[in-house]
Formats: structure tokens, sequence, C-alpha cells
């Protein structure tokens, strides 16, 4: 077993309404543990009303070799972008 | 009884203030980042709570002292804290372990005084008991992952409760002081918070696999400031001296 704990990558909830952003990561013997440690590492000037931590390893991540075949095709394709529809409006900001 | 009133606010002042600067002197040197920040976060909820406390103490005395001038301008033999808090850091164990048997009665503590007769001891303890459950949740936890993790861990929680053991009984050790408190409906009765500080400390030390002894000898003088242990002196010679060195300095 090693003994170093594992790397916990952290959300934390800024405010009811929006959504969980990754703000870091840390180290901890557990989650519980990882909540705790974030609670004291990233929530002491109030930036959070709910957090969220999950092991970093289990995070699966695209990679960086793929950014061509990935990402590219989706240049120049103005046509997937909302921006041809007149919006009312009495509908406001969207 | 205004003294007392005085007295009894030194005591939960410099219970903060001593184990508050105590924990900061591992600020930049815990065994990880991660409890370095926690245990300075509690250093600095502790000083806040000093802050209160003393300040009221201050304002109580009317001599026009200040919640820095009792801090930083009293000598040994003026301290009431108990023995417990002033003990040197020792390992990470020990620190841990005295932090939980002193969380264990700070939260209960804290919980009474928010229905205290006094409306600003009330206001201090309401807003003091919410960082004191979290300093609880987290020491009673570490208590538990280091007293049932590993045999070197183990062993450090066991001769680490050992030595506090006999420092814990003065919390709960009352005078004049107390009963008098206690009769004004300000403070609450220590003899109903014995029972609920031995239940959250027998729960954690079985889940920590740790043994608790059974000799209820305890080591007393703090709180009455009858007799500090010479660690107080060498604690307040550092946290005092730029104070002594440069009267009135301030940033």
């Amino acid at each position: 077993m090693s003994k170093e704990w594992p790397l916990w990558e952290v959300f934390i909830r800024g405010q009811h309404g929006l959504s969980h952003r990754h703000v870091g990561s840390l180290h901890a013997p557990d989650a519980e543990m990882a909540i705790k440690n974030a609670r004291d590492v990233y929530t002491r000037r109030n930036e959070g009303v709910s957090i969220w931590v999950v092991e970093a390893e289990r995070i699966a991540a695209s990679s960086p070799g793929d950014k061509g075949p990935f990402y590219d095709p989706a240049n120049s394709k103005v046509y997937r972008h909302p921006t041809f529809f007149d919006i009312p409006d009495e509908i406001g900001a969207m | 009884m205004p003294d007392a009133l005085f007295e009894y606010l030194l005591r939960l002042g410099d219970n903060t203030l001593v184990l508050g600067h105590r924990i900061s002197e591992w600020c930049g040197k815990a065994p990880i980042l991660e409890e370095d920040i926690a245990l300075a976060n509690t250093a600095l909820d502790l000083m806040g709570q000093t802050q209160l406390w003393l300040g009221l103490a201050a304002e109580v005395e009317s001599k026009g002292r200040s919640a820095d001038d009792l801090a930083f301008l009293r000598d040994v033999w003026d301290f009431r804290n108990v023995l417990m808090v002033e003990r040197p850091n020792g390992d990470f164990g020990h620190t841990i372990m005295r932090q939980f048997l002193f969380d264990a009665f700070h939260l209960p503590l804290l919980d009474g005084l928010q229905n205290s007769s006094d409306q600003r001891v009330a206001e201090i303890a309401e807003k003091s008991v919410k960082e004191a459950s979290y300093h609880l949740e987290r020491s009673a936890d570490t208590v538990i992952a280091l007293g049932d993790g590993t045999e070197e861990s183990h062993r450090r929680m066991q001769s680490a409760l050992d030595l506090l053991w006999p420092f814990s009984g003065e919390m709960f050790l009352t005078d004049a002081v107390d009963d008098a408190l206690l009769v004004s409906g300000i403070a609450p009765d220590l003899s109903q918070i014995k029972p609920i500080w031995s239940k959250t400390v027998e729960k954690t030390l079985r889940e920590a696999t740790l043994t608790t002894p059974e000799d209820d000898f305890a080591h007393s003088g703090g709180k009455t400031g009858r007799q500090h242990t010479e660690d107080l002196g060498h604690m307040l010679a550092q946290m005092q001296w730029l104070q002594r060195a440069y009267p009135g300095a301030s940033w």
C-alpha cells in the first residue's frame, strides 16, 4: 500500500443556483477528510455553499494528443451556433 | 459579583488564547499542507474568540484596559487557562489529542453559555459554538484515524492520551467563581458538562481503539491561577516579547 494519500479534485458551488466549479486539488486519506480539507483550504473566505470531491484518478480525461481529430472538425461550422434565429424582444437576455 | 464575572471571562479567553497560540506554532511546519492550513484556521478561530472574551473581560473590569493589554501585558500568574492547553505541542499526535480533549469540553460549554443570562456572553457563545462544532468534528476524526491507523500512529496516540489524561480533569473542577456564575445564571453547570464530555471521549477513543486511562487524578492550578507550569512562561516570553520590548508598537 502506498504511504501517500491520494489526490482529490475539488469542486465548489459559490452560490445556490450556480454549478460547481473546479477550484483545485488536495491530498486526503478518504472522501470525508477530503471534504473537510477542502473546507479548510478552499472556503476560508466564504467561497462556497457546497463542496464536491472526486479522486483524481477516477476522472477520465481526453488526451491532449487527440486535440486535432477531437476539436478541429468543430471549426468553421457557424451553422451550429444559434445566431440565425430572430429572438423576440420580450424574451430578454438568453 | 463583577469580580467573579471578570475572572470567569479571563478563564474563557485565556483558554482560547493559549491553545490558539500553541497550535499557531505549527503554522508552516505541520506534517502536511492540508493539516497546516486546517490548524491555522482553528488557531485563528480561537484568536477571534479570545478577542471577544478578553474584550468583554476588559469592559467588565472597566479599568481602561483592552483585550490586547490583557493578552500581552499580563504575566504568568495572571493567566487563568487550564494547564492542559499550555502544554508544549509535542508531536502531532499529542497536539491533536489535546485539541480533541479540549474541543469535546469546549462545545458543550459554549452550547450552555448560549443560554447565559448575560446577553453579551450569550452572543459570543452563539458565534463561537459553530466554530467549536467544526473543531470537534475534525479533531475527533483525526484521533480516530491516527488511533486506528498504523502501529506507530496508534502508539503515539496512546502515549499522548496517557500523558494528557491527568490534565483533563481540571476543566471540570469548580470553585467559588463557578458557583457564583452558576447561581446568577451566567454560566452552565460544569457537573452537567462532564457527562457530555465523557460520552464524546469514550465513544471516540473506543472507535480509535485507544485505552482510556482509569486514574482520575487531576493536575490543577491553571484555572485558578494558583500555579502554572513553566511552559506557559516560555510561551508568553515568545508571544509577548514584541509588546514588552516596544511598548505600544502597532501596525
